[in-house]
């Protein structure tokens, strides 16, 4: 299972994460683990529904920024949060991503509410290759 | 991963002005200039100076990149920065707009004191909690049809005054009236519509807020500006709100950010910071952005506008009064995220420009063009918002901020330290009591989200706005100390 850590020095307004998989997939993943966590605490969003997603770009960085505007999108749309996310990243250029996401539908009387996303940012925007996995760094507006 | 920034040599040439010449960063087109006392800019941290010397590298920019004195650390364009590029030749940047679009403050006046608010301050924060909904997942009391929404991209809080969400002279009152040309829906997404459809009347979170506040006794600098602009003296009680276009202009920063940093390379414009994605003004995608970002910035003076007509209805409802006999008028709406085609003196020459503001306030003065009528002679009010413990501030744009700044000026106190850190340093739900015991209300979405808005992540806001006032591209005029603050 991948990991995140949040990175302080950068952009003290928003939120930076350096996020580290095993592979894509965990990178990925992950990533949207980090996201789900900025928004709410995981533990009060009851789980209760699982979404198919399917995205393609020509970048592996592009479809991990278009990966998580896609999540933001929807928080804001169907007010769903997604911590959870199995997903297949394939391709060498164009990038596909499939996968599903389960989480839940944000409950204003039980779920606790951390920040609201406004979108990924490209401000020092990276995902790139490491000794064993993949690493990314992330700034997302809030 | 770290980033390196090398060190900026940086200098003073004027007071409170520091200037980076171009020599210092391969690529700058014009110098940049940073607004701040010495005490404000050993508090930047390096961000301002890397990203406002990117900023200065951008095709098309005229005299200097600037930042003012509250600048930190953003994307793109550092907080507080303020670029003019030609029309002509210059380009356009969502990095220089913000993905919240049309960001802005209003101020409503009341004819209530402090005395008549206190006993019913709970009341009146848990009403205006409940009727405007802030936080992840706010949904808006107003369901509009998307041809409605269609409508508001295009009137802006124009389209609520005419369906009955505010008054017709709330318009006079608002920065281009509410209502900015060149809005087109044709160039928004659908998913840009979708995240905002059910968003009209939400504050947001972060630093958004909703706030009753108060003039205390010392707080009015300049009491002749301050009758002309409403402000009858110590004891009054004032409404505050900050929040922008919501998701519905976050989905169109994100949309061209994407679409620029792909179209870039077929003009030959490379960036030192991916987030400076820009294109031609000019050019379709440049004109297809304004057109969408204008959108966004009108459904935010129409979010303000119906949040406004919420919070008239709330306080009708405590004190048992009519809105206008509460005198619950707007005394200004002023943005501070956005891209305009302005005119301004560029080496002797009236120069068309289009001027990006990110979190920098416009400061037109006494005469010049949209300054309301009641205001010409004062200069265009300028709205400061501060932290929730600390206060805010009313200012006047002038007449040398036109000349120095095209027309700008500070936007807030300015972070000093990350939303992390300030959450290490206190609870939120212990903050609040600390708040509460200080005779401030606190009810917000998040805990966490009050935490990361404490005071001491802040500047000094009156430092800020002191500076303002001496470098003469605002005048102060009232301080507002807050009483009552409603948060996302």
């Amino acid at each position: 299972m991948g990991r995140y850590k949040v990175l302080e020095d950068m952009a003290f307004a928003d939120s930076a994460f350096e996020v580290e998989g095993q592979d894509l997939n965990d990178l990925f993943e992950t990533a949207a683990r980090a996201l789900a966590e900025l928004m709410v605490e995981p533990a009060t969003l009851e789980t209760s529904i699982e979404r198919p997603i399917g995205l393609s770009a020509d970048k592996v960085d592009l479809l991990l920024y278009d990966w998580l505007s896609e999540l933001i999108y929807r928080k804001d749309r169907d007010r769903e949060v997604f911590p959870e996310a199995r997903v297949r990243v394939s391709g060498t250029g164009p990038f596909r991503l499939d996968g599903t996401v389960r989480g839940g539908v944000i409950d204003r009387t039980r779920t606790a509410l951390r920040a609201d996303p406004k979108a990924v940012t490209f401000h020092q925007f990276v995902v790139a290759p490491v000794d064993g996995g993949w690493r990314a760094r992330i700034v997302i507006d809030i | 991963m770290t980033v390196a920034t090398p060190t900026l040599r940086t200098r003073p040439v004027g007071d409170c002005i520091w200037e980076i010449p171009p020599s210092e960063k391969p690529g700058m087109r014009v110098p940049a200039r940073i607004y701040a006392s010495e005490k404000l800019l050993g508090q930047m941290d390096r961000g301002v100076f890397d990203q406002v010397t990117n900023v200065a590298c951008l095709p098309g920019i005229v005299r200097a990149a600037l930042c003012m004195p509250d600048g930190h650390w953003g994307y793109g364009f550092p907080i507080g920065g303020v670029a003019a590029f030609r029309t002509d030749t210059g380009v356009i940047s969502p990095g220089g707009i913000g993905f919240d679009i049309n960001c802005g403050m209003r101020l409503i006046r009341t004819r209530l004191t402090e005395s008549e608010v206190r006993p019913k301050l709970r009341e009146l924060v848990d009403a205006l909690f409940h009727a405007v909904p802030s936080g992840v997942g706010a949904h808006g009391f107003a369901q509009l049809t998307n041809a409605e929404f269609r409508r508001v991209m295009v009137e802006g809080a124009g389209w609520c005054v005419r369906h009955g969400y505010g008054w017709p002279e709330d318009l006079e009152h608002t920065e281009g009236r509410g209502c900015l040309s060149g809005a087109d829906p044709e160039h928004v997404s659908v998913r840009a519509l979708e995240r905002g459809l059910n968003q009209l009347g939400t504050l947001g979170s972060g630093n958004h807020y909703l706030e009753i506040q108060v003039v205390r006794p010392g707080g009015v600098h300049d009491p002749q500006v301050a009758r002309a602009v409403g402000v009858d003296g110590p004891g009054q009680v004032f409404v505050m709100l900050h929040c922008g276009s919501r998701g519905f202009g976050h989905q169109i920063g994100t949309d061209y950010l994407r679409r620029f940093d792909q179209a870039m390379p077929r003009y030959g414009i490379s960036v030192n910071d991916r987030e400076l994605a820009c294109a031609p003004f000019r050019s379709p995608e440049g004109q297809a952005y304004f057109a969408a970002m204008t959108a966004a910035a009108n459904t935010a003076f129409a979010n303000r506008q119906v949040i406004t007509h919420r919070v008239r209805e709330v306080m009708a409802s405590v004190f048992a009064r009519d809105a206008r006999e509460l005198g619950l008028s707007v005394v200004y709406d002023v943005c501070h995220n956005t891209a305009k085609v302005e005119r301004h003196d560029v080496d002797g020459e009236a120069l068309e420009v289009l001027v990006h503001r990110k979190g920098a306030t416009r400061a037109f003065g006494p005469g010049a063009p949209d300054v309301p009528d009641a205001y010409r002679t004062v200069g265009q009010p300028v709205i400061i918002g501060g932290s929730m413990e600390t206060g805010s501030a009313l200012l006047v744009g002038t007449a040398h901020a036109m000349a120095e700044t095209f027309g700008s000026t500070a936007h807030g106190a300015g972070r000093t330290m990350s939303r992390h850190e300030a959450k290490r340093r206190v609870h939120g739900g212990r903050l609040v009591q600390e708040m509460e015991a200080r005779g401030i209300l606190v009810r917000a979405a998040s805990k966490s989200g009050v935490a990361e808005e404490a005071g001491f992540a802040y500047k000094d806001l009156a430092a800020v706005v002191d500076v303002l006032h001496r470098l003469d591209i605002s005048r102060k005029v009232v301080s507002l100390t807050p009483i009552g603050n409603i948060k996302g």
